[in-house]
């Protein structure tokens, strides 16, 4: 038979790709947060995680953690935000890009960069570790919060903004009964984007010398110690976290994912 | 009036917040003093440290060359994927799609620890192979293609395609000659895109990558935990060199787009 080109078949590499290392490792975690040492099925992991005083505390440190970063990081951004979609100069492109620049930079020599001059500020780091925490995630993560925040800032129109004017409403009404819902989309991307990598990004409280862990740095110590099967089961919790987060914020988001607006 | 200030100094405010740190430590690279905020005299000795040090260099060639590696693995498995994703039934779309949108809503952390207990713990591929950090990145990195040349294909005209099969072209040149090109833009972006998230990892490199071998981000992190001040002063000089470079290139990007955005406007007044 004659071979036939078409470009439905050019998905077929890719396909298997994602099956095989995408798919195929979620499979086996699975499989590895139940089963035990033998590769007997039990259920001792996930009655271990919930039951331990230790892994309940860390799942309520990161949550902490995470919320605190993301109310930071909403309060710095928004008023950013709102002041670079609302001015009236020319270069406003210029000046946005500003604020992405650093993301660009690798994010271990950037808290390498803060952790110096926390140093010099502070004299000892381990004093304040959640503070440290808290200002090196809202560092690493500001622009990624500004980013969707000030796309969907970009799009609000004008109009109806006037409009609101028009029918008597004053400034704050006009910005809490308008701006404010239709920023939402903008909102819970920004802050899909920065409370998940907040509970995971335990270098950063590594680098800042905050000893306590969070959910990244449990699957860290297991992997360290070999225990695959109690990792498994902390990247189960996490993909649940995932999930939940996903599934809640469905109605809210844009179709189109913000990142690819980066480049 | 006051509006105006306040917005001004809020603006002002969080640039230094984000800028103080980088900037400092640039500053503190060109002296010789190994503690930010003491004083110290002029020297190049950290940018002759980080070039002349055999470890930093083959650091920084390593990673380099795994960024690009995958990069390119990356955009061609994700062009592909996202042209015959878009001709593709619904069926096998909405399984590209969705397993597309798994790593990129998915911890890095936990991305990085199931492909290690796949490949390492279950296949038992030696990490040595770089087999697995290079499955890692690219997993990591091609839905970001994937989803920077979807939105070209969309906005594709589709009767030149059409136009090239009619003039005599078969698939495979009207794909090279017609539909290539117009996505061009969205596949750069991804590569582009393919490098950043492959300098900038961590987690995944950590859990894949052979012992011996090390990327910016885990020699920095080692680097802080240990206490050899001559390397630790040598990554300020690092991170110097990227951010000058990174500055140089959103400034030329800048200026081409404007220049681009200028030229269409031109045309359009004509």
């Amino acid at each position: 038979m004659r071979y036939h080109f078409s470009r439905k078949q050019l998905c077929i590499p890719y396909a298997v790709f994602l099956t095989c290392f995408v798919i195929a490792p979620l499979v086996v975690i699975f499989y590895y947060a139940f089963t035990n040492g033998e590769g007997r099925f039990s259920i001792s992991n996930l009655t271990g995680f919930f039951t331990s005083g230790n892994t309940i505390g860390t799942l309520f440190y990161s949550i902490l953690i995470s919320v605190t970063t993301t109310c930071v990081c909403l309060l710095i951004a928004y008023p950013v935000s709102y002041i670079l979609a609302r001015s009236k100069i020319k270069k406003k492109a210029i000046l946005l890009a500003i604020f992405i620049v650093p993301m660009w930079i690798n994010f271990t020599l950037r808290i390498l960069a803060l952790k110096e001059v926390l140093s010099m500020l502070e004299g000892n780091l381990a004093y304040h570790p959640f503070l440290n925490t808290i200002i090196g995630m809202t560092y690493d993560y500001l622009p990624f919060m500004i980013l969707p925040l000030y796309t969907t800032l970009m799009k609000l129109d004008n109009q109806l903004l006037e409009a609101a004017y028009d029918l008597g409403a004053g400034k704050l009404e006009t910005f809490i009964r308008v701006t404010l819902p239709l920023s939402l989309p903008g909102i819970i991307s920004g802050v899909t984007m920065v409370f998940l990598p907040a509970m995971t990004n335990y270098v950063i409280l590594d680098m800042l010398y905050n000893n306590t862990f969070i959910m990244g740095s449990l699957i860290g110590s297991y992997f360290n110690a070999y225990d695959w099967h109690s990792g498994s089961m902390i990247s189960i919790v996490l993909l649940m976290i995932i999930l939940i987060i996903t599934w809640a914020t469905k109605g809210f988001t844009e179709k189109e994912p913000e990142r690819e607006a980066i480049l | 009036m006051i509006k105006k200030i306040l917005s001004s100094s809020w603006i002002g405010i969080v640039l230094l917040f984000m800028y103080s740190p980088i900037l400092i430590l640039t500053g503190y690279s060109f002296l010789d003093t190994p503690t930010i905020g003491a004083s110290g005299n002029f020297s190049f000795q950290n940018y002759i440290t980080l070039f002349t040090t055999p470890e930093l260099m083959e650091m920084i060639i390593g990673t380099l060359t795994l960024a690009l590696q995958c990069a390119i693995i990356s955009t061609i498995l994700g062009t592909l994927g996202a042209i015959g994703a878009f001709y593709s039934k619904k069926g096998m779309r909405g399984f590209v799609s969705a397993s597309n949108q798994i790593p990129v809503v998915n911890a890095d952390v936990v991305t990085g620890f199931s492909i290690c207990v796949l490949l390492i713990v279950v296949f038992g591929l030696n990490k040595d192979s770089f087999i697995p950090l290079i499955t890692g990145h690219v997993v990591m990195a091609t839905p970001f293609v994937y989803l920077s040349v979807i939105p070209k294909l969309k906005q594709m005209d589709y009767n030149l395609y059409e136009a090239a099969l009619d003039l005599g072209a078969n698939a495979r040149q009207a794909l090279i000659k017609i539909t290539i090109p117009q996505i061009i833009p969205g596949i750069v972006s991804g590569f582009l895109l393919a490098v950043t998230l492959s300098l900038d990892d961590y987690f995944i490199t950590t859990y894949t990558k052979p012992a011996t071998f090390n990327t910016i981000s885990t020699y920095v992190v080692n680097a802080t935990r240990g206490s050899n001040t001559e390397l630790k002063t040598a990554l300020w000089a690092l991170s110097t060199l990227i951010f000058a470079i990174i500055l140089f290139a959103v400034l030329v990007s800048n200026i081409t787009t404007n220049r681009k955005a200028g030229e269409k406007n031109g045309r359009n007044q004509i």
